[in-house]
């Protein structure tokens, strides 16, 4: 007696498999899975690829796929093969992934991840078993289902007008450019065989050679779905399934690439890290500054302004300078009116909200944003407006003004751009809390634009100086 | 260690490169897409992976993928991408995969708004997911907390084999303060043993949360109940703020317990005693603190921006042994210090009835 030896892809026995009987599948009697398994183990045989392979079971009747590939076995969510691949693939580019899904994972519910994942040519292999019916889940219409197929979903035949027509995958996926091979090939007789198994082995070859995605659909038999023994699904495949869903290579240009889908993880060691975010900069030692009281300011303007940058480098002087600080832009029902503004928060002790509710300080660069926030300034706090934009002024009885042109004053220095800074010099000197060097310091270092840098310190003493010569 | 001036939403990234995450898999969202901006920019850049995903389904299938090969990686999103994402981490906390997921909370239910809001508690902390699981999950409330608080659970992910999560709001993502930038550091977790890494020695592995048999599959639950309960047992994270003498002690997480802290400070000026309990893991949930406290005379109020969904968890802790009561905002909409002040002086003058 001939002993056919098992693939060395398979498992010798079935260990997790359920039940007494290890040697045999799971798989009904007739059924196309246990081919297409034996001619994919043989292919990885061939390419001496199965201890990098991993083999993602689809949820359908091949969800048990790890019972027999002797590989690397990835079990994932209904429709999810492809994007879990995509994860794998992308973590370790050397391995070998494979993608076997069936009609109702793969056109179904899956059918984002399956465009998508062949859209960007992930350098994986797909392996669609499409066999025009749901088996695990008990007979019911896959996408593929034929018109006038009778299934438990559609007990009077698939219908055009209420069911849609038959999903054609291998044509819809070889419209990608990224796609590299598409095939669609069957199982229905011997020549059918052949040709799958070349299909099979190509699509992995592409793989083993970095060109990309290949997808290949394999028409199958279920004859407990269908209600047909063996030799009836295969004549019904051959017969009528060929005609809806036609054999062939749809798009082939693999040829054409030259391992350009291999995509290495290049090295992620810990220096280079720090070096790329900067955690290995000591920092610098800086002399903490003492308050009187805590910073609490409000900037408010038109969106462009600066007024959002003016917060910014106004909180960054506190932070270098040794103290805690926080900026929060506006944020929901706040931002209205066209204005935007933001809270910065000074202190030396940590900061409880970020939120200034009652600012000490204001600053504004447009009429609604002083209507808007001077009530909310605490008595004997400082308003600081631009008044080459803001007609308005504010209460003086209970709040100290001060008034600058800063956009005109920007303007002379070279551009109204840095009016924000004209506004942060005025602040620093209302607030008393800095000397000018500290915050050139600060500012020097956060402008990124290293040309401007000579524009904007002008401007800060600009502002600087028309508050401390009682402008 | 350099100390930077970032927004909370950088530096969950900053955290995430830090500790070796390798991959990030997202979908864009307000608010949380700042955190998919900065991963585009840094991931590829050190040579790891950024993908926007076609959707939030497949983002975290395929940190599901990647997570099976032992890597470190994560996704991040907002309240409805969140919903999304659920499916995606029952079956890796049921097939046992490291990862970290973070949650941005925004104004839901449906599509809600963009503002900030803590009304995802129930689903990050409950299991949003079908089956018996629990996501570890941190409530940080600064922007050092987002990168620190972040490592973390990567660690943690990968000490219990289970997903990790951060819950933030808006304004924690939004927010700029200081960040001490951790040094990088090699992953120190070995998961050969059970990874599908594509190599020969993991090839025996098998990734998968399928149990047919009724017998293997309660075994899998009272093993993975095993493991939260030691999670619970050692994970507990919280920050006490002047409880100790409090007649009344707030419990509130994230955004609000910044604006507590504030309105604790202005309330003890005034000579009244009030603390704060402010849960750091949202889950394993800091019961104990809460019930120790619970056999003094004391009340407590749980702040959040829900109609009421931590405070079930305070009410748990507590057991009947003292009032409990509520206060929240919704919609986008933060109590202001005043409102809570005057909520604070409306129970302290009712007493513990």
């Amino acid at each position: 007696m001939k002993i056919v030896e098992k693939s060395l892809s398979f498992y010798k026995e079935f260990e997790r498999k359920s039940g007494p009987h290890k040697e045999t599948t799971h798989y009904c009697p007739g059924c196309g899975h246990g081919n297409v398994h034996k001619m994919i183990a043989e292919c990885m045989d061939d390419l001496g690829i199965r201890d990098r392979t991993v083999f993602v079971s689809p949820v359908g009747c091949s969800v048990f796929g790890y019972y027999y590939f002797d590989c690397g076995n990835i079990q994932a969510a209904h429709g999810r093969a492809p994007a879990v691949a995509t994860g794998i693939k992308r973590a370790n580019p050397d391995s070998i992934v494979i993608s076997y899904q069936g009609d109702g994972d793969l056109a179904a519910i899956g059918t984002a991840e399956t465009i998508h994942t062949a859209n960007r040519g992930e350098n994986i292999t797909v392996f669609f078993v499409n066999n025009a019916i749901y088996g695990m889940t008990g007979g019911q219409m896959a996408p593929t289902t034929m018109i006038g197929q009778k299934t438990t979903t559609t007990p009077r035949g698939r219908m055009e007008t209420v069911h849609g027509n038959p999903i054609r995958m291998a044509e819809i996926i070889a419209t990608l450019p990224a796609a590299s091979y598409v095939e669609r090939v069957a199982i229905g007789n011997s020549k059918h065989i052949m040709k799958a198994r070349k299909a099979i082995r190509k699509a992995l070859e592409n793989q083993v050679a970095n060109k990309g995605y290949s997808f290949v659909e394999i028409l199958s038999t279920c004859p407990t779905g269908w209600k047909m023994d063996g030799p009836d699904s295969r004549d019904w495949l051959i017969e009528e399934m060929t005609k809806v869903f036609p054999l062939g290579v749809l798009k082939d240009d693999a040829d054409e690439r030259e391992g350009d889908w291999y995509r290495p993880v290049k090295g992620f060691e810990p220096a280079k890290r720090d070096t790329y975010l900067g955690a290995d900069i000591p920092d610098e030692v800086i002399e903490k500054v003492g308050l009187k009281q805590d910073l609490m300011c409000k900037f408010a303007g038109f969106g462009g302004q600066g007024i959002l940058t003016l917060g910014l480098f106004w909180a960054q002087v506190g932070m270098r300078n040794g103290l805690h600080t926080s900026w929060i832009p506006s944020y929901g029902p706040e931002m209205r009116g066209g204005t935007a503004n933001c809270s910065v928060n000074i202190s030396e002790k940590r900061i409880g909200s970020p939120l200034v509710e009652k600012p000490n300080a204001l600053v504004v660069m447009n009429q609604p944003s002083l209507e808007l926030f001077e009530p909310d300034v605490i008595d004997g706090g400082t308003i600081i407006i631009d008044t080459s934009i803001v007609e308005g002024r504010p209460d003086t009885a209970r709040l100290n003004a001060v008034l600058i042109p800063a956009t005109e004053i920007a303007d002379e220095v070279g551009t109204p751009k840095v009016a924000n800074v004209v506004l942060l010099g005025a602040l620093a000197a209302a607030s008393g809390a800095f000397t000018i060097e500290q915050v050139e310091k600060t500012l020097r270092a956060t402008i990124k634009k290293k040309n401007l840098i000579d524009m904007n310190m002008t401007a800060l003493k600009r502002g600087w100086d028309h508050v401390k010569n009682g402008g | 260690m350099s100390r930077q001036f970032m927004k909370g939403n950088d530096a969950i990234v900053v955290g995430a490169l830090q500790a070796g995450c390798r991959a990030y898999y997202g979908y864009p969202i307000t608010p949380a897409s700042e955190i998919a901006h900065a991963a585009a920019m840094h991931f590829p850049a050190l040579g790891g992976t950024f993908i926007q995903a076609e959707s939030e389904i497949a983002a975290i299938n395929m940190v599901y993928g990647t997570a099976g090969m032992g890597i470190r990686t994560m996704t991040a999103s907002s309240s409805p991408g969140f919903s999304l994402k659920q499916e995606g981490m029952s079956y890796i906390a049921g097939a046992e995969l490291p990862c970290v997921v973070v949650n941005v909370v925004r104004g839901g239910p449906g599509l809600g708004n963009i503002a900030p809001e803590q009304a995802d508690y129930f689903q990050v902390t409950k299991g949003g997911g079908h089956g018996n699981y629990r996501l570890i999950t941190f409530a940080p409330n600064c922007a050092q907390e987002m990168c620190d608080l972040t490592v973390l659970a990567f660690d943690l992910a990968d000490k219990y084999r289970t997903p990790a999560c951060l819950m933030a709001d808006g304004f924690t993502g939004q927010m700029m303060e200081p960040v001490e930038v951790p040094l990088a550091k090699e992953v120190p977790y070995d998961h050969t043993s059970w990874a599908v890494a594509g190599t020969p020695e993991t090839s025996k592995n098998l990734i998968s949360s399928i149990y047919l048999e009724s017998n293997d599959l309660e075994r899998h639950n009272l093993k993975l109940d095993a493991k939260y309960k030691e999670i619970t047992a050692n994970e507990v994270r919280y920050e006490e703020y002047l409880c100790d003498d409090a007649e009344l002690i707030i419990v509130a997480f994230g955004i609000v317990s910044r604006i507590v802290y504030s309105t604790i400070d202005e309330a003890r000026a005034a000579g009244k005693k009030i603390g704060l309990i402010r849960p750091i893991t949202l889950w394993p949930y800091p019961s104990g603190i809460i019930s120790q406290h619970a056999e003094r005379d004391v009340q407590f109020l749980s702040v959040e921006l829900s109609t009421g969904q931590m405070v079930e968890d305070v009410r748990l802790a507590v057991n009947g042994r003292a009032p409990v009561h509520f206060y929240g905002r919704c919609g986008g909409n933060v109590p202001s210090g005043d409102e809570l002040l005057a909520e604070y002086d409306r129970i302290l003058e009712g007493g513990r009835s």
